[in-house]
């Protein structure tokens, strides 16, 4: 048996010290009507080598993005990863640790964890982080819940629709049981509308969630959004890519209260959607009601510096069903990759980073300028992505004609915003070259027209 | 021969200059982005993060790690966490091109294999607890119980009943009543009798028709079995509620009892630790759950089918209490689940929870002689051993002993939980531990008990530091390093 131990003298031994005939004998207590009478129906054990062959016949069947021409964002990114985080974090010691209970036998982890917090707090320019939580959209749930909670007496939660349309379908499924009420304002240049955003705003507002950049990859200056709902008594909440702070200024500066991010993009890879890094941080006066787990900084009692878990009074395994959040885990393995990647881009790195994104995503809009066919969408400035508009109408043919040559070219946009089902976003990472960039065009270029694809 | 410089903060090994990662030379034009963006939006002072090189980085977290006990490393009986062996055929395999640079959004088509993986994982899930109706979606635990009572909340909306309630036995994770209160409802707490089973009376006196939910750890958190399963779910059910099962113990029961046979009508996995999913220093885990079909509609969108011989993401299901993830769950734990499943087969892991159920029943014989397991003559997969006749007689507490462990070897049990064993010491060793590690450990345990209470109250002492202030951490909290303290 694949993994197991006790050959059957152990057996005999264990049972006879036991006291037990037989290890059937040990399940007594689940009385037998409740038990299962028959075998599971699920396949005999395969071999390692069975099973290699297994999965490498699965993979096969898949495109990987190292395979294709990857142009495909849309909240998850396939930038590059340096070959230290992958070595680094496959280490047992890390990835076959648990939750630092016992300080003693985890300070490497705890000191990762209180170095991710103090990368993610220089990054975003607040206070406070905590040690992770599921991924970016639920990373902002418990930003808004936080918010809210902070917010007595006022029960709406106002949102452009300009923010990923999941992030804004978990924050319905999580607010439907709850009192608080979501307003979605439209942004139909891809940009906050500033007057409908200020109308949107009064005494009930509790929290609003702005992002940088936003789902069409605009970048805006969000301080004068961001000072009108804070006028208004509500705490903001920034949704940021953390790549982009590289270039971009802190949610600090711009008036952010509370930061949360998809931190997927720091060294993490994209594995169908998870597990990703959720990121979590907020201006001191937020702290003892933030979520998860967090590392702080004491001294043991020979007076070394160390580290151990804190605020737990805040945590559900204390407070129960008056905790403020149920989580009860933080993606430890995911934050070791994000501070591992950090610590090796430093400020230029992260910075050049950006700036390839920028570049290169501005080599696209150049390249499209003038084409008959396709054209960008919104006059924003873009960042990493792009929304391309095919005044032919047929962005589902465009993107299967692409794929069918290699090129992953992007996500269609009709099916978040009927308005806009004539254009699909386009994701240009560092990673993308100059050539593949042409070859992009060189395929939109040859996409038949939708009658000659009727034809076809 | 520990290395001290390197174990310094990432911020203090730093020096301006240093560089490790660099890109190639840009093959576009380079636009200053000051041209690009509103200058408002732009970042004008320096970004604070520390300069290092790449031999630092590599050094600093090597040198970190090896600070960590784990199980590549150690015995780690730390109950209700199942710390069993993380095979490492399941990281090679899950990191397959093909497998871990999946975009979450690509075309159904070119994942087909992905999804075919993820189908038959339903189908595993749906056979070992046998409710069929399964969500990958749930990030951990924690979040499956909530995306369930969720699930349960729309279909009591839809049936137009009003329910507010959610019960909770007394030994419950904090997770229970947490996530009841996330989703609207009151949570009620059921006492438990002293042989760790529901007290019954207390229970018919608190079911009623605001009764929605039932949440019921079982095997529970003390490693007993609540044979009472059906009765519980008979009187739930018969005022129309729910039964909710924390599939934290099911390492128990693989193959031998079935929730959906025994009464529950929705449960979450732990696949981090049922299916040997590795912790990660603290996540990530995975939380799917499984429903009766009845709950089906109302289950997280997107979900995997099959039509014809093709698979899909099929989010066209009205009823669907919506999206609770970014995108599709913690697949790359999925992924080491469903190679661990294969690996073992049907029978196999069977032959898992028998092993398991062993060498737990194994350590609580050679234990009960030396501390009182106030909880049973036998276990399931895990069980409670009390300390608090020696903190009586000696002084000598569950936290003394725990730190004593360390010195010699092991992890330590879950101390103080649950909550209602005075001085509780949770103990599960899983079925991955040879007889001889558990010999080992029990003999240490024993040896610890014969020294004097001094020794223990200074323990550990070979551990990097020993007993941190954590009331001085919370009291004073320091969350982030700063460069003028």
């Amino acid at each position: 048996m694949a993994y197991l131990f006790n050959t059957s003298e152990d057996i005999s031994a264990m049972l006879a010290t036991i006291g037990a005939a037989s290890i059937d004998e040990l399940f007594a207590p689940i009385p037998s009507h409740l038990r299962l009478t028959k075998p599971l129906a699920i396949p005999a054990a395969l071999s390692e080598l069975e099973l290699t062959r297994r999965m490498g016949e699965l993979a096969g069947r898949n495109t990987g993005v190292e395979q294709a021409v990857c142009f495909l964002g849309g909240g998850a990114y396939d930038h590059f990863i340096p070959a230290v985080v992958d070595s680094l974090a496959s280490r047992g010691e890390f990835y076959t640790s648990y939750t630092p209970y016992q300080p003693e036998v985890s300070q490497g982890n705890l000191q990762v964890m209180f170095e991710y917090e103090t990368l993610i707090c220089q990054l975003t320019g607040m206070d406070v982080s905590n040690a992770s939580l599921y991924d970016g959209a639920t990373a902002m749930i418990e930003a808004v819940l936080l918010a809210m909670a902070s917010s007595p007496n006022r029960s709406r939660v106002v949102v452009p629709d300009s923010l990923h349309p999941h992030y804004r379908q978990v924050l319905e499924t999580y607010l439907q049981w709850t009192q608080f009420e979501l307003q979605t304002v439209a942004c139909p240049d891809g940009v906050l509308p500033g007057d409908a955003w200020s109308a949107a705003l009064d005494d009930s507002v509790g929290c609003v969630v702005l992002s940088q950049p936003n789902f069409f990859g605009i970048v805006e200056d969000l301080a004068p959004a961001a000072r009108a709902a804070r006028e208004a008594g509500a705490v903001v909440v920034g949704v940021c890519d953390m790549i982009s702070l590289g270039l971009l200024a802190s949610p600090a500066q711009w008036g952010a209260d509370i930061v949360v991010g998809e931190g997927q993009v720091l060294g993490n890879p994209l594995q169908y959607g998870g597990p990703y890094l959720g990121i979590l941080a907020c201006r001191e006066n937020f702290v003892r009601r933030i979520p998860g787990r967090i590392a702080g900084q004491t001294e043991d009692r020979q007076g070394h510096r160390c580290w151990v878990l804190t605020l737990q009074t805040r945590e559900q395994h204390i407070r129960r069903d008056k905790a403020t959040s149920n989580i009860c885990t933080n993606q430890g393995l995911f934050a070791l990759r994000a501070a591992i990647y950090l610590a090796l881009q430093g400020p230029q790195g992260l910075r050049e980073t950006a700036e390839h994104c920028s570049w290169k995503t501005d080599y696209l809009r150049q390249s499209l300028q003038g084409h008959e066919r396709f054209t960008v969408r919104f006059e924003g400035s873009a960042w990493r992505e792009l929304v391309v508009q095919d005044r032919a109408g047929d962005v589902a043919g465009v993107l299967e004609h692409c794929r069918q040559q290699g090129v992953l070219a992007g996500l269609a946009l009709g099916r978040w915003y009927p308005e806009l089902d004539d254009c699909w976003l386009v994701a240009v990472t560092e990673k993308r070259t100059r050539d593949e960039l042409d070859q992009l065009i060189n395929r939109l270029n040859a996409v038949p027209q939708s009658s000659d694809l009727a034809h076809a | 021969m520990r290395n001290t410089q390197a174990t310094q903060l990432l911020f203090e090994l730093a020096k301006p200059g240093r560089r490790a990662n660099m890109l190639p030379p840009s093959d576009v034009p380079t636009t200053p982005t000051e041209k690009l963006y509103p200058s408002g939006a732009l970042r004008h002072e320096p970004l604070e993060l520390p300069e290092l090189s790449e031999g630092d980085v590599a050094r600093h977290f090597t040198n970190l790690s090896s600070l960590n006990m784990s199980v590549d490393t150690h015995f780690y009986p730390l109950g209700s966490c199942t710390m069993k062996y993380n095979p490492k055929r399941n990281e090679r395999l899950a990191n397959l091109p093909g497998i871990v640079d999946l975009h979450p959004l690509q075309p159904d088509e070119s994942a087909q294999g992905m999804l075919e993986l993820l189908y038959e994982l339903q189908s595993y899930f749906a056979e070992i607890s046998g409710l069929p109706a399964v969500s990958l979606q749930p990030a951990a635990g924690a979040h499956g119980e909530l995306t369930a009572l969720m699930a349960a909340a729309a279909y009591f909306r839809d049936l137009g009943q009003t329910r507010t309630k959610v019960l909770i036995p007394d030994s419950a994770h904090g997770t229970n009543p947490a996530s009841a209160s996330m989703v609207g409802f009151q949570s009620i707490t059921i006492r438990s009798r002293a042989d760790g089973s529901v007290d019954m009376d207390d229970l018919r006196s608190k079911v009623d028709e605001q009764t929605a939910v039932f949440m019921i750890t079982n095997p529970s958190t003390l490693g007993l079995f609540e044979k009472q399963i059906d009765q519980i779910a008979e009187r739930i059910h018969s005022v129309g509620g729910l039964i909710y099962l924390d599939g934290a113990n099911m390492n128990a029961i693989l193959g031998i009892a079935r929730p959906g046979d025994f009464g529950a009508d929705m449960m979450h996995y732990n696949p981090h630790k049922t299916f040997s999913g590795p912790h990660g220093g603290g996540g990530p885990g995975a939380g799917p759950i499984c429903v009766r079909d009845f709950l089906e509609p109302y289950l997280p969108v997107p979900r995997v089918t099959k039509v014809g011989e093709a698979y899909r993401m099929d989010a066209d299901y009205p009823k669907a209490i919506g999206r609770v993830h970014g995108f599709h769950g913690n697949i790359g734990v999925l992924v080491r689940t469903y190679c661990y499943i294969r690996a073992y087969g049907g029978k196999g892991l069977r032959n898992v929870s028998e092993q398991a159920v062993l060498n737990a029943n194994y350590m609580l014989a050679r234990i009960r002689p030396l501390l009182p397991v106030p909880l049973g003559e036998r276990c399931m997969h895990e069980f409670v051993a009390s300390a608090s006749k020696l903190k009586k007689e000696r002084g000598i507490t569950a936290m003394d002993i725990a730190k004593r462990l360390l010195d010699y070897g092991f992890h330590a049990p879950t101390v103080y939980f649950p909550l209602t064993v005075p001085e509780a010491m949770m103990m599960e060793p899983t079925e991955t531990e040879s007889k001889e590690t558990l010999d080992a450990f029990v003999d240490a345990l024993e040896q610890i008990l014969s020294e004097d209470a001094d020794t223990l109250h200074a323990a550990p002492t070979s551990t990097p530091i020993s007993r941190p202030d954590e009331v001085r951490a919370a009291r004073k909290p320091v969350m982030r390093w700063t460069a003028t303290p």
